[in-house]
């Protein structure tokens, strides 16, 4: 972090395009910016093209000989697969609205980053290789040809990207630039180019079930880790069970949420939950070890990459036995279980169309998939009073919400989260409206940009969204930035700690963890945090909770 | 800097040169009047034919619409019925507000720096209010224009000629009519709404710097038209007789090319004609993408509904089986279940992860 521009210096940047024209700008891939280069062990393990050691900063990437060839047939075979792709090729009018839409632009001020130009780096090679008036204009006619600095340049602003579809609201025909980025992905690990942060992620969720690579055992153990910090919370000793045949519903969260802070307490939250459903009304949940991932990196690689990767939810799903799955706190995964999951790898016939036999509730939306997200699910139960709740314990958090990228844009969950968020806690503020719900600034780190030597790009990036953060924490004392996405998790903290330092992350089923009332829980002194509950300072000495806020 | 909208700006100019030394000096009047307007329709038609079949022959794999709104979900939440629509008709509704108001455009914001340090989001209107001023002024002048090919003249273009020329229902009677045609304000603002996109794209230096030259192209071409347009109107008072004999004869498939018809005019026709044969091959073809494109025209209900991928294929998975047999002895170990009882291997290498 220490390379870093200050905050003041990153806001203050210059927008204004230099006096070059993009197409004579050569690429310049910079060191906090760019991604290290994907693993050949990961490429090879899940058979990905032309594995081999290679550095983006290196002048030799070392391609096939017959690269251009390559990606000329890879785009000729996604313009026949996806209409998507193609229309986009054909019809913008470079109109500029997309521009100041991105927190990439607005954060680093390369006209690169606007939208329009992203997908023009692409759309220059489709004019030149397939249009017949690319053929005859060329350059006049916005044609060029695919060179190594244009290759490189696709590397440099498809990884400066998350797919997180706000242009896309703003844009008068609908052109989703993430659609653009994951034709670009696609194309690039056609020669083996994709970075690290994804490719060994996929490498481990294929062998391991999850991102992670956290194996069987050991995933059990991390599990049973949180139980000890339940119990010392609660007083319960709450047995949660793993690859469990004949239950009622399997549970896949990102596996983040097992893995670190504060998705742990988010993981917390889920397995209170559980174990109060159980308690009282005999709900039978499973996690699986198999399935432990929910997150799917194989969407930022290619569609099959996806398609491979989620296919062990409904195969557990099926040898488990169970009625319907639930998912977790999540942003792409729910991207891809909305809008991809059924096509992919359904239809997911062995299951039963997912009622909540606590209220009985249909989730007709999911009647399909099978599939219920866990908002939904919360929201349920909290409407029609299932749940013992005192919000009083989130009573020190003031709390905004942020909505991620693909629930709110790929999805349309909004209400559900807010309601949830406001049935288990007392201080909540919205960000302004520009900057939530369907106009939702990304985090800056999604669609596997989470890594650690892009930091530079990441705050940039995260810079629209830690200022309306800032400005309710000014306005009305905000806290606490509230989240269903386990990227969110990941990527946030570090992105307040550098624009907005007072300001923590939090799931919202932490919150709800804080407030549900087990049934014979001991009287809580401490949140899932173990820092002091705000009620209890009678018991507990003022100091300790200082301290504990520091941290 | 971007000198783009040179290349376009001599373009039209040479466009302009080309059509009016051909009438007016060389007398090519049959080329211009009759085999160019022929040949651009014929491109025009086919070209777009072409272009939309090819995008519908490319698959739809994936339901991918941008879900503006709260989704369907939990019957005591309401959901947003046209900006994340369900249904087919709330598609539609989307589809036609999309297509009609530029519902899209109309949410266009412009971020600003305030005080150093806070970002803030403008409403931005005027791009909304240009790009409507200039598709609905065009279609305005498109449909007056079909006086000319129709004989007789349809009553809802005489309806739409005595809307769009409300100084002339004021003089209707006066002896000033026959002399004084009314000022149809959809020209007017035509090029007023052309204008403004024209200086938008020069002045503004995001938009300069992503313009190519085909964006310029359009924006000439179409100030000509209607520059051309009103110059005959209100300055060299063409012989609409005339005009009308040579369209009319252009739509009966009887072309004759009168007399007395100016260069001017066939300047004019000659713009269009290139509009039309440029139209399939350009940017200009978003008029019918945006019917296809899939972020807007698909349904939302995609966990409710399976989407079908015509190309779907089998791929490589790690089975559960396999999964197993890798870590068996580990979960034995930590008290997982396992379909298949651990048996300790004899004494074989216990390096499984080679695949």
């Amino acid at each position: 972090m220490s390379d870093l521009p200050k905050p003041e210096e990153m806001l203050t940047i210059d927008r204004r395009p230099g006096a070059t024209g993009w197409m004579d700008t050569p690429v310049e891939i910079k060191k906090g910016i760019a991604c290290y280069a994907g693993n050949p062990k990961s490429l090879e393990y899940t058979g990905l093209p032309n594995p081999r050691t290679w550095s983006c900063f290196d002048e030799d990437w070392q391609l096939p000989e017959n690269w251009q060839e390559i990606i000329h047939n890879g785009l000729k075979e996604r313009l026949e697969k996806f209409r998507s792709f193609k229309i986009f090729m054909d019809i913008c009018v470079r109109c500029g609205a997309c521009a100041d839409k991105c927190h990439f632009f607005i954060g680093t001020g390369d006209p690169k980053n606007m939208p329009v130009l992203r997908a023009e780096l692409i759309r220059s090679v489709y004019r030149n290789d397939f249009t017949t008036a690319g053929k005859i204009l060329g350059r006049l006619g916005g044609g060029r040809p695919m060179t190594l600095n244009v290759l490189k340049e696709w590397w440099s602003y498809f990884f400066q990207c998350t797919e997180c579809r706000r242009c896309s609201v703003f844009c008068p025909y609908g052109i989703d630039t993430a659609e653009i980025t994951i034709m670009g992905r696609e194309l690039l690990n056609l020669l083996g180019l994709n970075i690290d942060w994804i490719a060994t992620p996929v490498a481990n969720c294929y062998r391991t079930g999850n991102h992670l690579g956290i194996q069987p055992h050991a995933f059990k153990e991390m599990i049973e880790f949180f139980v000890d910090d339940i119990e010392e919370v609660t007083g319960l000793q709450l047995q949660p069970q793993f690859n469990k045949k004949g239950a009622d519903i399997l549970f896949i969260t990102p596996s983040g949420d097992v893995f670190a802070d504060p998705g742990t307490f988010t993981c917390m939250g889920y397995l209170m939950l559980f174990h109060f459903l159980k308690e009282k009304y005999g709900l039978d949940v499973t996690w699986s070890t198999y399935a432990s991932e929910g997150g799917n990196f194989g969407f930022f690689t290619s569609h099959e990459m996806m398609k491979r990767l989620n296919s062990k939810m409904y195969a557990e799903a099926k040898r488990l036995g169970v009625k319907w799955i639930l998912g977790g706190e999540c942003g792409h995964m729910w991207r891809v279980i909305h809008q991809y999951m059924d096509t992919l790898n359904g239809p997911a016939d062995f299951l039963e169309e997912p009622v909540n036999p606590i209220t009985g509730t249909k989730f007709e939306n999911a009647r399909s998939t099978k599939m219920v997200h866990i908002t939904e699910f919360t929201a349920d139960l909290i409407k029609h009073g299932k749940l013992d709740l005192d919000p009083s314990r989130n009573d020190h958090l003031n709390v905004t919400f942020h909505d991620s990228c693909n629930p709110a844009r790929g999805m349309g969950l909004f209400e559900e989260p807010r309601y949830v968020i406001n049935s288990v806690c007392n201080h909540f503020h919205e960000m302004p409206a520009n900057t939530i719900r369907e106009q939702t600034f990304c985090c800056g780190s999604g669609s596997g940009l989470n890594a650690g030597e892009d930091m530079e790009l990441r705050m940039a990036g995260g810079m629209p969204r830690a200022n309306a953060v800032k400005y309710v924490h000014q306005k009305h004392g905000v806290n606490m930035l509230a989240c269903i996405c386990a990227i969110d998790r990941a990527a946030l903290p570090p992105l307040m700690e550098y624009w907005v330092p007072d300001v923590d992350v939090t799931g919202i089923h932490e919150m709800v963890g804080n407030a549900l009332i087990l049934p014979g829980e001991q009287k809580r002194e401490v949140d899932l945090r173990l820092e002091p509950l705000p009620n209890v300072e009678t018991e507990t000495e003022g100091e300790v909770k200082e301290e504990a806020a520091d941290e | 800097m971007n000198k783009h909208y040179l290349y376009a700006l001599s373009a039209v100019i040479a466009l302009f040169l080309v059509a009016y030394v051909g009438t007016a000096v060389l007398g090519l009047r049959l080329i211009f009047g009759v085999l160019i307007p022929y040949l651009a329709v014929t491109v025009f038609i086919v070209g777009i034919v072409y272009k939309i079949m090819g995008w519908a022959r490319s698959a739809v794999p994936f339901c991918i619409p941008t879900t503006c709104g709260q989704q369907k979900s939990l019957p005591w939440i309401r959901s947003n019925k046209i900006d994340c629509p369900s249904s087919t008709g709330a598609v539609i509704i989307r589809m036609i507000l999309e297509v009609t108001c530029f519902r899209s455009l109309f949410r266009n914001t412009k971020m600003r720096l305030e005080e150093g340090n806070r970002l803030t989001y403008k409403w931005e209107i005027w791009l909304w209010v240009s790009a409507l001023a200039f598709h609905y002024a065009f279609l305005v002048v498109i449909v007056r224009h079909l006086r000319l090919f129709i004989e007789p003249v349809p009553f809802f273009v005489r309806m739409l000629e005595n809307v769009d020329s409300f100084f002339r229902v004021e003089v209707l009677y006066d002896a000033f009519q026959v002399g004084l045609p009314g000022i149809y304000l959809s020209g007017l603002v035509l090029l007023a709404a052309v204008t403004f996109l024209l200086l938008r794209r020069l002045v503004i230096p995001q938009v300069r710097y992503i313009s190519l030259a085909a964006d310029y192209f359009p924006l000439f071409l179409i100030f000509g038209i209607a520059f051309t347009g009103i110059l005959m109107r209100y300055v060299t008072k063409i012989d609409v007789t005339a005009a009308k004999t040579l369209t009319m004869g252009l739509v009966t498939l009887h072309p004759t090319v009168p007399a007395g018809i100016g260069g001017i005019f066939y300047v004019h026709l000659f713009f269009v004609s290139t509009l039309l044969a440029y139209f399939p091959f350009s940017k200009l073809m978003h008029a019918g993408g945006v019917f296809l494109s899939p972020t807007r025209n698909m349904t939302t209900n995609s966990r409710e509904k399976r989407h079908e991928n015509p190309w779907n294929y089998p791929v490589p998975i790690h089975t559960y089986e396999e999964y197993e047999d890798e870590f068996r002895e580990k979960m034995v170990e930590a008290g997982l279940p396992v379909d298949k009882p651990f048996v300790k291997p004899a004494e074989e290498p216990a390096d499984s992860s080679a695949k």
